[in-house]
């Protein structure tokens, strides 16, 4: 659906230019935008873009590489227990006396070994990544109330909030934006401009072809798992500095949020297409709809509910505008699109 | 070549898949051997451990997490997932409490009502799954989100205590009839029902090959969307029956009961035997995942470690039990490939 | 009920009079896109005959049983089921027809058990209307009892053999009191000894009464068991006759018998040995296969399809793993884990299935062409598409490939310009050796021409080829040498200028070959041929 292919033979670009989900999340956003400043007059302040950016940046963080994972056709849920594991053995190390510059290293070292048991568990494993991933979210959680049980550690020195908390000098623009602006930049080339990203899109779209064609898929299906691991817990560190406080619940309830995002940016749920500059304008329709949302004194239970339906319709639109999209194809086209002249299973046994 | 008498026989000889689908279909005898076997380590440390009243209660608390594993079984063995049980039961159990609190209806009206809710809160699923065609695990996620904020909305910060509630309604979560706890009643009829209900009639069978084999079910004239719309809503009513035995069992209800008790129940799934494959598993198998992971927290507790390495141990035990079905699925094959190379 | 007799076909008749038809089938026509799957057939099924169907890969056997099944739609002809014209409207319908098919993979609940595969969907009631389970198993049993068969009722399907499988599916055909069995290829999967039980049974439901027909290649199973035969080439009906008023030689040049037309070939002298296989053995796919490719020649691989050409494909490239045997590049023992490994070592293979395996339909044509060989042009991972670009375009030009452009999306190609993408793509990767797996299957003949033209040309400018091919001219006009495979074992190996259609429809079928004694086979082929395999 938004695949980084040209347009088919017979489409000029800028009737397939509008036609993309892309496209639409700018309306949206645009639109956004204009329902905030018509329900408060703060809304377009400096100010409170910084606050409306910082409370999702996590989230935003962590939709990046679940994007790649999404499109290559797996899905990660345990991003939010690794970002909690990460906050829970920084708050354990730091009260234990244990500098930081020591533990920031150790906790995204985990990060890493957390999404290797996730990539080689349904890479080379080959079970599913849903079920794997709900047991790592299990897991990486228990491990994370067993290092720190139900106590919280916020002693933490102001350099270190700074980083979740401040701003580029001079601007409004908190850091954990400039993170997240830096890591879609990086992975988004990633993904649409190397030819890593082209192996992603391959196996999601037809892993069968992949394999066939020389691709590793097993490498980097774990090699995504990884990455995923690593962010999260990079967003782990970055929402104890926010919130100056370690906490072995951290960042609970934020893997829905991730999917939210990720399949609202366009990207399809069974792999293939999608992109990121469509996960980040999805990220900024959400944080906005959630702080107009806020300043229209919309309750967080009403806010929760939005959210469901949002991930409900961020899967329904795109399959109706499929199907829509085909319908009308085989109309404009006259007949039927060019199949092969004998059905393969048919050939095989005749 | 004949056999003398006969043309043939099929399966002759246990070949090592028969006898390896048998194991894996004794999966209930197994969990029941391991819990024999860490019974009795347990209570050497703890002997308080195998008294009547200690295995009562942790049967009663299972109750509610295997009702609620039923539901979710029924589900899985379509080859689906629900992830929205424990916002259903929290919600159903806050309307409950708070219709007995106001004296808006009595205690037979409120429990019918909450089942009513629960079985419409499951053909919402239901229907996103079948007729939007959104997948269940998206669509169980977003009505996660959706039911669990309409609890949070209906609450606020109301908290029903157990005075709000109708004298004696509490009760049935502690008495028994005949030495055997009501709860463990209630379980043991939803799970005789349903089993009979999935072994003898026609939709029980259509749910088995659904999820077994989805191409040969079409092929078949199997109405598959209806089956799996089926599963879903009788998912919901049980969740709803989980949410009334809550309120009996917690008394105290609020907007965030039940959080955190999807995991409990897909990891008794799947502890249970249940493939996310579809097609495998039973319901008891599930109710007895249930009790087995109720027996490993109250085992946790009374050797003295903390309550925190039970969601770690709930991971492993998700992981182990799909590792296992994995590998003995591979055998099975591998078997069978083998035995046509004669 | 029984009508006059119905005009005899080719040949006489068995002496039988006003024998009813079950089943006639007249004037059937079918057509998918540019090609005849069957033309103006007419045949009939009778009632106690088991009727044997046979012709090559492609002569339309299975979509005529598609049609019985109500799968396909006729595009023309008529159907009369006893006498009565008939439209089939769905699989459901065909199958309350009392039509019941077999097919190779049979179609069960690996999950349920034996007696609830044979009753689903008709499963009798007891009370409340719940499954009878009693009366299930008892009326399972009986069934099974009538075939003679020995079974557990209870246990569940999914471990048994695909033999015991059919015999599930025959059982359940009973169930459904079919009067018409259709045996769609049926022995493809079964040891000998599973065969002749098959054949017990059936001659059991043929003496009950059932018309039988029995889709098949193997000529030996024919004559064994059938009553009369039909043959079929390219989509028309050939013949029809009493089986016992044939000989081998009768069947293989009705299923066989048409010009070979010419394709290009040019003449390449045979350069250095680029690939040798020796004792290469899959447990129970393929066992001791040995040849050898050298530069510039091109091997066919003919047989019939299970023979197991694409297993050993499928080795040679990465895919599977062998259990035992050697394989050699350049003289050098290599093994590969993966196709990556494979592609490395200078091994192309070009897929049967080009949907699921060889393109992605979704990506350019430039995308498809590129993506074996991303790595190495762009060792500093940004993609450059004008790289890209003219990598694709170089590579489609050669072939002749008619796009839009190279941007054009692969999935809206014809199929003739699909497969030169897929042809495309390898050749980019600068493979030595070259296998390719049908690929003039579902093109069109010009299109076909011109793929035979590049596999010759690619053969002169110095690659090994192995071209896998179902289509007996093909092989012919192509191949320096065949290698004839059937049941994984190879039974010939035969030289360009020996080759005849007949000869490796012989050694396809196994009709040569004598079963129990498979090293016979081999000294007798290499003998035959006058060469042995490392000729």
């Amino acid at each position: 659906m938004s695949a980084p292919v040209a347009p088919g033979n017979g489409e000029r670009r800028w009737t397939h230019l509008l036609a993309r989900w892309e496209t639409l999340l700018v309306v949206v956003v645009v639109g956004l935008v204009a329902l905030g400043a018509s329900l408060s007059p703060f809304f377009l302040t400096p100010g409170n873009f910084s606050n409306l950016i910082a409370a999702l940046m996590e989230v935003a963080i962590m939709a990046l590489p679940m994007t790649l994972i999404i499109v290559a056709g797996e899905i990660d849920l345990s991003v939010e227990s690794m970002a909690g594991l990460s906050s829970a053995i920084l708050g354990f190390l730091w009260a234990a006396g244990v500098p930081l510059w020591i533990g920031i290293p150790v906790v995204l070292l985990v990060g890493i070994l957390g999404g290797l048991m996730n990539g080689l568990l349904v890479a080379r494993g080959g079970l599913p990544s849903l079920v794997v991933t709900l047991g790592t979210l299990a897991l990486f959680r228990g491990l994370a109330l067993i290092v720190l049980g139900p106590r919280g550690v916020s002693d933490f020195p102001p350099a270190f909030t700074e980083l979740g908390f401040g701003h580029v000098p001079g601007t409004l623009i908190p850091w954990p934006f400039v993170i997240f602006i830096l890591l879609a930049i990086l992975l988004g080339i990633l993904l649409h401009r190397t030819w890593v990203g082209r192996q992603v899109y391959a196996i999601g779209k037809n892993a069968g072809t992949a394999r066939f064609s020389g691709v590793r898929v097993t490498r980097v299906r774990v090699g995504l798992f990884v990455l995923s691991g690593l962010v999260s817990s990079l967003a782990g560190v970055i929402l104890t500095s926010r919130l100056s406080s370690a906490r072995a619940d951290a960042a609970q309830g934020m893997t829905l949020t991730v999917a939210t995002v990720v399949l609202l940016g366009g990207v399809n749920i069974f792999g293939g297409s999608g992109t990121i500059p469509g996960v980040v304008l999805a990220v900024l329709a959400v944080a906005i709809m959630q702080n107009a949302l806020r300043l229209a004194s919309v309750s967080v239970e009403v806010q929760s509910i939005a959210l469901g339906l949002l991930l409900i319709l961020s899967v329904v639109i795109p399959n109706f505008a499929h199907q829509a999209k085909s319908a009308l194809d085989r109309v404009r086209r006259g007949r039927p699109p060019p199949a092969d002249s004998i059905a393969h299973g048919e050939a095989a046994v005749s | 070549m004949a056999e003398s008498g006969v043309t043939a026989t099929v399966g002759a000889g246990r070949t090592r898949g028969q006898w390896l689908s048998t194991v894996a279909r004794q999966r209930e005898l197994s969990l029941v051997a391991i819990m024999f076997v860490l019974g009795g380590l347990v209570s050497v440390t703890a002997p308080q451990f195998l008294t009547l009243s200690n295995l009562s209660q942790v049967a009663v608390l299972a109750s509610i997490v295997a009702v609620a594993a039923v539901g979710e079984a029924l589900v899985m063995i379509t080859r689906n997932i629900d992830l929205s049980v424990e916002a259903m039961i929290g919600l159903v159990a806050y309307c409950v409490a708070i219709v007995l609190q106001r004296h808006a209806l009595d205690a037979p009206a409120a429990i019918a009502l909450g089942i009513g809710i629960g079985l419409v809160l499951g053909m919402i699923n239901g229907a996103v799954v079948t007729l939007l065609k959104v997948p269940s695990i998206v669509a169980t996620l977003g009505t996660l989100s959706i039911f669990r904020g309409v609890d949070y909305l209906i609450a606020g910060s109301h908290q029903v205590p157990l005075a709000g509630l109708p004298p004696g309604f509490t009760d049935p979560a502690r008495d028994s009839i005949l030495g055997i706890p009501i709860f463990v009643l209630v379980t043991l009829l939803v799970v005789v029902i349903g089993s009979v209900v999935l072994r003898s009639t026609r939709f029980g069978r259509q749910v088995y090959a659904v999820g077994s084999n989805p191409e040969a079910a079409a092929i078949l004239g199997i109405p598959s969307r209806l089956v799996v719309f089926a599963a879903f809503s009788l998912c919901g009513l049980l969740a709803g029956v989980a949410g009334i035995l809550w309120v009996m069992e917690f008394g105290t209800i609020n907007g965030t009961s039940a959080t955190g008790t999807v995991l409990s129940i897909v990891a008794a799934v799947v502890v249970g035997g249940v493939s996310t494959l579809g097609g495998i598993g039973t319901l008891a198998g599930a109710a007895l995942g249930a009790l087995f992971l109720g027996f490993i927290a109250n085992a946790l507790i009374l050797v003295g470690l903390s309550q925190f390495w039970l969601q770690a141990i709930y991971g492993v035990v998700i992981l182990v039990a799909i590792s296992a079905d994995a590998i003995i699925l591979r055998r099975i094959q591998r078997a069978t490939v083998e035995s046509r190379a004669r | 009920m029984t009508l006059p007799l119905t005009a005899p076909s080719v040949g006489p008749e068995p002496a039988t009079v006003s024998v009813p038809s079950r089943v006639e089938l007249r004037g059937i026509s079918k057509r998918f896109g540019a090609t005849a799957a069957l033309t103006d057939v007419s045949m009939d099924l009778r009632a106690g005959e088991i009727h044997a169907l046979v012709g090559e890969n492609g002569a339309g056997k299975s979509t005529l049983v598609k049609i019985l099944a109500g799968v396909y739609q006729p595009d023309s002809g008529t159907i009369l089921l006893d006498g009565e014209s008939t439209q089939i409207h769905g699989p459901a319908h065909s199958r309350s027809l009392g039509i019941a098919v077999v097919h190779q993979e049979p179609r069960l609940f690996p999950d349920l058990t034996v007696a609830e595969n044979v009753f689903i969907g008709h499963a009798p009631s007891g009370r409340f209307s719940t499954i009878d389970w009693g009366g299930t198993r008892r009326a399972a049993k009986a069934l099974f009892d009538e075939l003679d068969v020995q079974v557990d009722v209870g246990a569940p399907v999914r471990g048994l053999s695909m033999a015991d499988q059919q015999l599930i599916e025959i059982a359940k055909s009973l169930s459904l009191e079919a009067r018409v069995l259709i045996l769609d290829e049926p022995t493809a999967s079964l040891s000998a000894h599973e065969v002749a039980r098959l054949f017990t049974i059936v001659r059991r439901l043929r003496d009950r009464g059932v018309a039988v027909l029995f889709v098949s290649h193997r000529l030996v199973e024919v004559f064994d068991v059938s009553d009369r035969a039909t043959v079929f080439r390219d989509g028309r009906h050939v013949v029809t006759t009493a089986t016992r008023e044939l000989t081998t030689a009768d069947l293989v040049r009705h299923m066989v018998g048409r010009t070979v037309s010419l394709f290009p070939k040019v003449e390449t002298p045979i350069g250095d040995v680029l690939l040798e296989v020796r004792d290469l053995t899959r447990v129970g796919v393929f066992r001791d296969v040995g040849f050898s490719v050298c530069a510039g020649e091109i091997v066919g691989f003919a047989g019939l399809v299970g023979a197991g050409r694409t297993e050993v494909a499928r080795v040679l490239f990465g895919i599977d793993q062998p259990d035992g045997g050697e394989i050699r590049l350049g003289g050098l023992p290599v093994s590969f884990a993966s196709p990556s490994e494979a592609m490395h070592a200078g091994i192309a293979y070009l897929p049967e299935d080009r949907h699921q395996e060889g393109l992605v339909e979704d990506f350019s044509i430039a995308q498809n062409v590129t993506l074996p060989i991303l790595r190495r042009l762009f060792p500093r991972f940004l993609i450059r598409s004008s790289v890209e670009r003219a990598v694709a375009h170089e590579y489609t030009e050669e072939l002749n490939v008619r796009m839009t452009g190279v941007d054009q999306l692969v999935g809206s190609l014809s199929g003739g310009n699909q497969q030169k993408v897929v042809l495309a793509k390898w050749l980019a990767s600068r493979p030595r050796v070259l296998i390719l797996d049908e690929p003039t299957r579902g093109i069109d003949i010009g299109a076909k021409v011109e793929v035979h033209r590049i596999i010759s040309e690619l053969a002169a400018s110095g690659l090994g080829i192995i071209l896998i091919s179902s289509d007996l001219p093909e092989v012919l006009a192509m191949s320096d040498r065949i290698l004839v495979l059937h049941e994984g074992r190879i039974t010939a190996e035969i030289p360009r200028d020996g080759a005849t259609q007949e000869r490796v429809m012989f050694a396809a079928t196994g009709s040569v070959a004598d079963d129990d004694h498979p090293t016979a086979v081999t000294e007798a082929t290499s003998e035959a041929t006058g060469g042995g395999l490392d000729g």
